[in-house]
């Protein structure tokens, strides 16, 4: 995973450190407004922002630099659509290895502003129908390169980006609830009353690579943590886990990373060697996440 | 050659007095509709308490997230295409008897289109932004096209039940001086200046044809699109090539028995007994047996088929339906709903009136379960076992405010058939006098 990232490695730093100073104080915007060009066309949206002796300044959208605009709706949305340019994330979950431990779940949950029922990714029970014993299974949405939630979403609210991942945009949403029924992995939740913590979460900006704040009546689902991915992390699901299951990573580089012992590995080796699949790829969905078999592994 | 009407000689005085005579605000009419509109305000006290607390309020959760607001939604759809059998199909194969049925078969139309517009907005998460929808809207999803088809079939029927009624409303403005200044000022701009000439009914008959035309194609389109939202999925239970005709053919079942009531009520409560026959009664008791049995034939196809070969998921949803979960609901609605009234219509005497209308009673009940059926079970056996969710996310059971909001639905159709059934005549006068006159020449 780091190897992948190289190229975007000091532009991530960049934004991180920038992302610190905006959160922790808008203070710091002062430092960045001396520094921003002025050159740059405005655009007309204009943003207040506090200065470092506490002063509210108004500022043209288009003058400020990224640690601002991580703020900025509209500035988010539009990276949220575009996605990371020359990715194509893939996930590979090695069943033989989960114990149903559901540190993912939980990381997921509290990562998305989830209530205890609603999963983006989901461990399920499943029948083991040659032996008649049952293994674990963890769902999350499978990124498929044929989504058919994309295809019926009427508002263009779900939609495939560059980088393999299915988002959604809940600014967008209309709650019709068309994607939800057509997801064969039922891979997706609605917010059918006010989200967890509404209130805590009022005044975040929304960031769909993240989807929070949920909002109530529309659909949420996982991102694969596309906000993670932007500053070069594994998912927060693939991080959480104790035992090895998940690996996570670029299939154009053909790596994927474990997310517990951090040993990167050949994708297209990985699936080779353990007779890997995909969730019934006789629909044609194409997913984005793999599986190996239950089998009892040494790895 | 025409014993639908009356074998009574009438003239059109007699016409004009019969047909006019349920033109008017009586007593009666304004409880029945004050009834309506306080039942209507109570149902959307539940719609405001829905908007205020999300759709958390209904039955509906992350697995059965569609539940009797679409099937309501897709039993609207289906009795509206009604019209387009009766006025259009039927119509156009110069049918006598339909005639004078035809207003009630668009009355049915316009009322349930209308209104099934209305029920998907109920069911959206985010009603506000319903202009999303026109603004970011994509082709490639079929509720697009279900909009786009919708609201022309709305603006068609309406038409189609407006212009054939110009000579009548002309008529209303000629004779009606008793009622109120608003109601003759309305009649007065909407005759658009008839005044009966040859010409004028030219260019109306010309319209309505290219109408009764038109509406076919889009009648069908709007069904099978309705069909689509299912078919167009990869789930268990709804991805099925048969799904558009399987539908249509459903459709006519529920309307046919929409229209019987109906005529029903309007020959009882306004004394039309010599225009509405109990032959017109006897001939849609035979209509209604004809698309039962397209209805029951696709039916068949759609259990046998999928069961035969019983692949994994299949086989699971047709158990569920034979003698799973789902089958009391199932027997009942195939057996009581649409296969023992069909066999009773067969007899002639089941065919009067008032029989008749008691098995359309139960025979649209039937079609409003059957739309369930379609809708629920399937979103109840996803590939995926159901895990780490409350217990009831097993099962679907609408509550009080989603069956509430769903009466509102037919109140409000109820009241828009009532009050344009006591602004207009119901049956076409100029087209009974043109029938009646056709007859003496004959005679």
């Amino acid at each position: 995973m780091s190897k992948a990232n190289k190229n975007d490695n000091s532009r991530r730093n960049f934004l991180q450190k920038l992302g610190i100073a905006g959160a922790s104080a808008v203070a710091g915007s002062a430092l960045l407004l001396q520094g921003c060009n002025n050159s740059n066309k405005a655009s007309g949206n204009k943003v207040k922002v506090l200065t470092a002796d506490n002063k509210l300044v108004e500022v043209d959208v288009a003058h400020l630099q990224p640690g601002d605009k991580i703020k900025d709706l509209e500035y988010l949305q539009d990276r949220g659509r575009e996605g990371i340019p020359g990715k194509k994330f893939v996930m590979v979950v090695d069943l033989a290895k989960c114990k149903n431990a559901r540190k993912c779940m939980k990381a997921c949950q509290s990562a998305h502003q989830l209530k205890p029922e609603m999963h983006h990714i989901n461990v399920l029970e499943m029948d083991d129908p040659v032996r008649h014993t049952s293994y674990y299974m963890p769902k999350p949405c499978q990124h498929c390169d044929n989504p058919p939630c994309v295809s019926v979403c009427p508002v263009d609210a779900t939609f495939k980006r560059q980088d393999g991942i299915v988002l959604i945009d809940n600014e967008r949403c209309i709650g019709c609830r068309f994607c939800v029924a057509a997801c064969p992995y039922s891979a997706r939740s609605f917010n059918w009353t006010e989200p967890k913590d509404a209130e805590e979460f009022a005044e975040v900006t929304y960031d769909m690579e993240l989807n929070v704040p949920q909002k109530k009546g529309t659909v949420t689902k996982c991102a694969f943590s596309a906000d993670r991915l932007r500053v070069g992390k594994l998912p927060y699901c693939v991080s959480a886990c104790p035992n090895g299951v998940y690996y996570f990573g670029d299939a154009n580089e053909d790596l994927v990373t474990n997310g517990t012992t951090k040993k990167t590995v050949r994708l297209s080796a990985l699936l080779d060697e353990n007779a890997a699949y995909t969730l019934m790829p006789e629909l044609g969905t194409k997913p984005s996440v793999y599986y190996l078999p239950p089998r009892q592994s040494k790895g | 050659m025409n014993d639908t009407i009356t074998k009574e000689n009438l003239n059109d005085d007699q016409i004009d007095q019969d047909l006019l005579k349920n033109v008017n605000w009586g007593n009666k009419f304004k409880l029945w509709l004050a009834f309506l509109s306080v039942s209507l305000i109570i149902c959307l006290y539940f719609y405001y308490q829905q908007l205020q607390h999300g759709l958390g309020v209904t039955g509906l959760h992350d697995y059965v997230s569609w539940g009797i607001y679409i099937s309501n939604f897709v039993f609207f759809v289906a009795t509206s295409l009604i019209g387009m059998l009766i006025s259009s199909v039927l119509g156009l194969m110069n049918v006598h008897w339909v005639k004078p049925l035809a207003r009630i078969a668009e009355l049915v139309a316009v009322a349930f289109a209308i209104v099934a517009g209305l029920i998907i907005i109920t069911d959206m998460g985010r009603p506000d932004r319903l202009l999303n929808v026109f603004m970011h809207g994509r082709v490639q999803s079929p509720i697009v096209w279900d909009i786009a088809v919708i609201v022309t079939y709305v603006a068609i029927s309406v038409l189609l039940l407006y212009i054939p009624l110009l000579p009548d409303i002309a008529l209303c403005r000629d004779k009606l001086k008793n009622v109120p200044k608003w109601q003759q000022k309305m009649y007065k701009i909407l005759a658009l200046g008839w005044s009966g000439k040859t010409r004028q009914f030219k260019i109306m008959n010309n319209y309505t044809r290219i109408l009764l035309i038109l509406i076919i194609p889009i009648a069908l389109s709007i069904h099978t699109v309705t069909s689509w939202l299912f078919a167009m999925t990869l789930r268990s239970g709804w991805d099925s090539p048969i799904f558009g005709p399987y539908f249509v053919s459903g459709a006519f079942v529920a309307g046919c028995a929409a229209v019987i009531i109906t005529m029903f009520f309007f020959q009882r409560n306004f004394k039309l007994q010599k225009y509405i026959t109990t032959d017109h009664f006897d001939r849609m008791g035979k209509l209604l047996v004809l698309v039962a049995l397209v209805y029951v034939y696709f039916n068949i196809n759609e259990i046998i088929v999928p069961g035969y070969k019983a692949n994994t998921a299949d086989a699971k949803h047709v158990d569920e339906m034979l003698y799973g979960h789902e089958s009391l609901m199932f027997w009942l609605v195939q057996l009581g709903g649409l296969v023992i009234p069909f066999l009773l219509i067969l007899f002639k005497p089941m065919r009067k009136p008032l029989p008749l209308t008691l098995i359309s009673i139960v025979v649209l009940a039937g079609a409003w379960f059957k739309r369930v059926l379609i809708v629920v079970p399937t979103q109840l056996s996803p590939y995926y076992p159901i895990q780490n969710v409350p217990e009831k996310w097993n099962h679907y059971s609408p509550t009080v405010p989603e069956i509430a909001i769903t009466l509102a639905s037919f109140i409000l159709v109820l009241i828009i058939m009532t009050v344009l059934a006591k602004l207009f005549p119901v049956i076409s006068i100029w087209e009974v006098k043109e029938e009646m006159n056709h007859n003496k020449e004959l005679a």
